[in-house]
């Protein structure tokens, strides 16, 4: 197909040496086989998008509710505002669908998806949003039922979006890394499985994320971007492999790399054995991140649970805290799931509509969190004491 | 068109074990190490003796269902059919023996794609939708990226660094791309406030919901317009009214740019994670190649390079020698919207008489 608009402005992104989002663009508007509507949209989001670089403004509209029969969310309504000059794109919008933990492929699935997102879509898609969905790019407001309809009898499900819990997700744990403390894509999984409704029905105050990392590591950043944060961890000893320690002192200077960079100074090493004072050792994994094959997490597993962190939009941006300092992370999570069910019957009764749980504890506090959800404190939970003495005494603290 | 089938719900996703390469699959949880043999490839090596080798390859995020294909093509030819993605959008292609691996990464260099990401490089970049999809946007995201990778992929290609440098970039302070504890991040901002529609407010909007989407208290009600007023010595443009209110556009042409923020990470390796802190307010939007910004960038990079120690991440760098010193270094400029005035602000403010004279 010839080109249906001139994009000076695009054309300059498709040089240089990293790969082009506008290459794509242009790859999903030389798709053949979609019916006439939905084969005109990617080569009418070149020109829209032109237009935006031209004039160095959005030309995209707030979303109406779409939506599949029976589910809150999973589906972001996306139209233009200005729909005549660019008609493949009046309606242009994203599909969720819940992704696999630790984002996994088989090709001929994969290969399924792109068919029906050829037949029912735009053929662009986002691999992944940064929430953990693969995002299906752009469809029109009839093509959503017959699309869930196909990819749902294929064993795919929509992921989350709106005031519902959202799609978890996790690094990959340990499918293939040696640090993994917790089986996070298990966790995933089961989370993802077992609040279905909390996902499809949105009926909390705002967004819910469950991200899950196998070590203090945190490559999937789930400190910053989960409402509630599950890193894996250790208790007990580093195990420490003295011959291939030596091996290490060979080729790097361990006094410098490691000992020096240790934040609790509790290694020491003699030019012949490491010694690590694990008492005094925070787990903040250096260490084990400069040696892989001499040190590893030690023996007695589990997680440590952070809640709260959100990016800034309303009063600033926080970061996920401590709440549980170890629980162990197994089948069938009872210990866990109970205490979310009481996290979320309580952010339920006292949030305000579109307040982020870690708003809602920072505005009635944190003291008064841990005691309408049960958890017992713990010095873990903060940097130090607090420095001013206008504490609120109950009746039954004044007893203690 | 054929018979759609019966539809099914709350099935959650498939589950990943169909997923798994059968070596990935045996060796679940039995992973010993890992080695990092170049900047494409990786080996883990299992208790069993088991190797899977790892290849990693750039993508723009934003891809055609042509080019999920041809993964799954390069899948099928050399790694049993399985692949995955990364949560900084690269591909990963798995294969059992070395020669496999070189036979995988020859494949898809001549198909174009660019290996790396592995180790302290720059790996690709985590962002959000911008012009392409979203209504918020202060500024392009895919753009951005594309402009500043073209600069600096010889980071994810070759060249090392002291330690990974996360970039990130968001199209507006909604930030849904995590930029808030990124190495060094972009955020679009806007600098003017909404433009109140008052003849479509009325129709369009809930006014207490409106009102109430302000976190400055900037917004109250304008009874004989049936509408709402901004006081506009309160309003930091942060547009949640818009969000909730489409009849308060705030997206300007002129007004609208770029800031950077530095020094954030998500790792506890170390020191404890850190929120990303202000470099540079505000930089104009010059699509399609955002020159200015792309120069600042690599000024705050080069800056980190030469001064940096071995595995210290940008913020472990700042906090050594210290934001006076930040300034000094990049001969970046420091200016009044530096000095905080949010939520938070008073925990920034210095209480101490020690610093740098720079
Ligand atoms: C109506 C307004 C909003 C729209 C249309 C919107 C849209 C989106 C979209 C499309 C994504 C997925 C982005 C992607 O695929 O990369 C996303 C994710 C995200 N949104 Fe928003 N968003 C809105 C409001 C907000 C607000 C108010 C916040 C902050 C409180 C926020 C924070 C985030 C974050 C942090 C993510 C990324 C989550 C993650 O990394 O897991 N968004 N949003
Ligand atoms: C050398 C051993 C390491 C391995 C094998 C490793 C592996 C990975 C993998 C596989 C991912 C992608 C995760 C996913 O998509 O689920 C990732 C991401 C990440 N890694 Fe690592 N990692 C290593 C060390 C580190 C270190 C030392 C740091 C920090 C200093 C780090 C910081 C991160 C961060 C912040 C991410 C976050 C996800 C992102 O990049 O957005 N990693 N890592
Ligand atoms: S968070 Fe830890 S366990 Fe998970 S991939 Fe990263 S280093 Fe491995
Ligand atoms: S994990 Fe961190 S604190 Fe613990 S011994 Fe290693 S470097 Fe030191
Ligand atoms: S950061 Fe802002 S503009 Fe960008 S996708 Fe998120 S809400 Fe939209
Ligand atoms: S832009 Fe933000 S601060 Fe300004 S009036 Fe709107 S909600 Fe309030």
């Amino acid at each position: 197909m010839g080109k249906k608009y001139e994009t000076p402005l695009l054309d300059e992104l498709k040089k240089g040496a990293f790969p082009s989002f506008v290459t794509e663009i242009e790859k999903a508007a030389a798709l053949t086989g979609q019916p006439e509507d939905l084969a005109s949209m990617a080569s009418d989001l070149l020109g829209h998008t032109e237009l935006c670089y031209k004039e160095k403004v959005t030309h995209w509209k707030h979303g109406g509710i779409v939506g599949v029969r029976g589910y809150g969310g999973g589906v972001i309504g996306r139209y233009s505002d200005i729909p005549a000059k660019f008609p493949g794109v009046a309606h242009f919008h994203t599909v969720r669908i819940n992704s696999p933990s630790g984002f996994y492929y088989e090709a001929d699935s994969l290969k399924e998806i792109c068919d029906l997102w050829d037949k029912y879509g735009s053929g662009l898609t986002n691999m992944h949003g940064s929430t953990g969905d693969m995002v299906m790019l752009g469809t029109r407001t009839e093509y959503l039922e017959p699309f869930f309809a196909e990819v749902s009898s294929r064993g795919w499900d929509l992921g989350g979006s709106g005031s519902a819990m959202r799609t978890p997700s996790c690094c990959l744990g340990m499918s293939r890394c040696e640090w993994a403390n917790i089986d996070t894509m298990a966790i995933t999984n089961d989370i993802t499985q077992h609040y279905q409704d909390e996902m499809h029905r949105p009926a909390f105050p705002y967004k819910f994320k469950f991200k899950a990392a196998g070590c203090p590591v945190d490559c999937i950043a789930s400190i910053a971007r989960a409402d509630m944060s599950i890193i894996g961890t250790w208790k007990g000893d580093i195990r420490i492999d003295q011959a291939e320690v030596k091996e290490y002192s060979k080729k790097m200077n361990i006094q410098s790399e490691v000992i020096d960079m240790c934040p609790t100074e509790c290694m020491s090493f003699n030019g012949n054995e490491l010694l690590i004072n694990n008492s005094q050792c925070n787990r903040c994994m250096h260490c084990l991140a400069r040696m892989p094959k001499a040190l590893r997490p030690g023996t007695e597993k589990g997680a440590t649970l952070l809640l709260g962190s959100k990016a800034p939009i309303v009063t600033g941006a926080l970061m996920s805290w401590v709440i549980v300092p170890f629980i162990k992370m197994e089948p069938p999570y009872k210990e866990f799931y109970d205490l979310i069910d009481k996290i979320w019957e309580w952010w339920d009764e006292n949030g305000k509509n579109r307040e982020r749980i870690g708003e809602l504890i920072e505005r009635v506090s944190f003291p008064k969190f841990l005691k309408e959800v049960g958890l017992d404190p713990h010095p873990a939970m903060v940097k130090e004491p607090r420095r001013d003495p206008f504490f609120f005494w109950s009746e039954e603290d004044l007893a203690k | 068109m054929s018979a759609i089938p019966d539809r099914q719900t709350d099935i959650g996703p498939p589950h990943y074990e169909k997923f798994l390469h059968p070596v990935i699959k045996k060796n679940y949880g039995k992973w010993k190490y890992h080695e990092i043999i170049n900047a494409g490839l990786m080996v883990h090596v299992s208790e069993s003796g088991d190797k899977i080798y790892t290849v990693r390859v750039a993508s723009p995020r934003l891809i055609a269902t042509t080019t999920i294909r041809e993964y799954c093509e390069v899948a099928k030819k050399h790694s049993d059919g399985f692949l995955r993605f990364t949560s900084r959008n690269n591909v990963e292609f798995f294969a059992t023996t070395e020669e496999k691996a070189k036979a995988l990464m020859a494949d898809l260099t001549s198909r174009g794609y660019m290996l790396g990401g592995i180790g302290p490089r720059i790996s690709n970049v985590v962002h959000t939708q911008g012009w392409v999809h979203c209504h918020s946007a202060a500024t392009d995201a895919s753009g951005l990226v594309k402009a500043l990778m073209d600069e600096l992929h010889e980071y994810f290609t070759t060249k090392e660094l002291q330690n990974r440098v996360r970039l990130a970039v968001a199209c507006c302070v909604n930030m849904c791309g995590a930029v808030h504890c990124s190495d060094i991040a972009l955020v679009g901002v806007h600098k003017t406030p909404p433009r109140i529609d008052h003849e479509n407010l009325k129709n369009a909007c809930e006014i207490p919901s409106t009102i109430g989407a302000c976190p400055t208290s900037a917004i109250s009600p304008d009874p004989s317009k049936k509408s709402v007023k901004i006081k506009l010595e309160k309003c930091m443009y942060c547009g949640n009214c818009y969000s909730v209110c489409p009849a308060m556009p705030i997206s300007d042409a002129e007004n609208d740019g770029v800031a950077i923020v530095v020094g954030g990470k998500v790792s506890n390796l170390r020191s404890a994670p850190k929120f990303s802190r202000l470099a540079v307010p505000w930089i104009p939007n010059e699509p399609p190649r955002w020159p200015k910004v792309v120069a600042a960038v690599k000024t705050i990079l080069n800056a980190y390079i030469k001064g940096a120690k071995k595995h210290e991440r940008v913020g472990e760098w700042v906090d050594r020698i210290g934001w006076e010193s930040f300034f000094k270094e990049t001969g970046l400029e420091f200016k009044i919207q530096h000095i905080d005035d949010f939520t938070f602000a008073r925990q920034t403010f210095r209480t101490s008489a020690a610093f740098k004279w720079t």
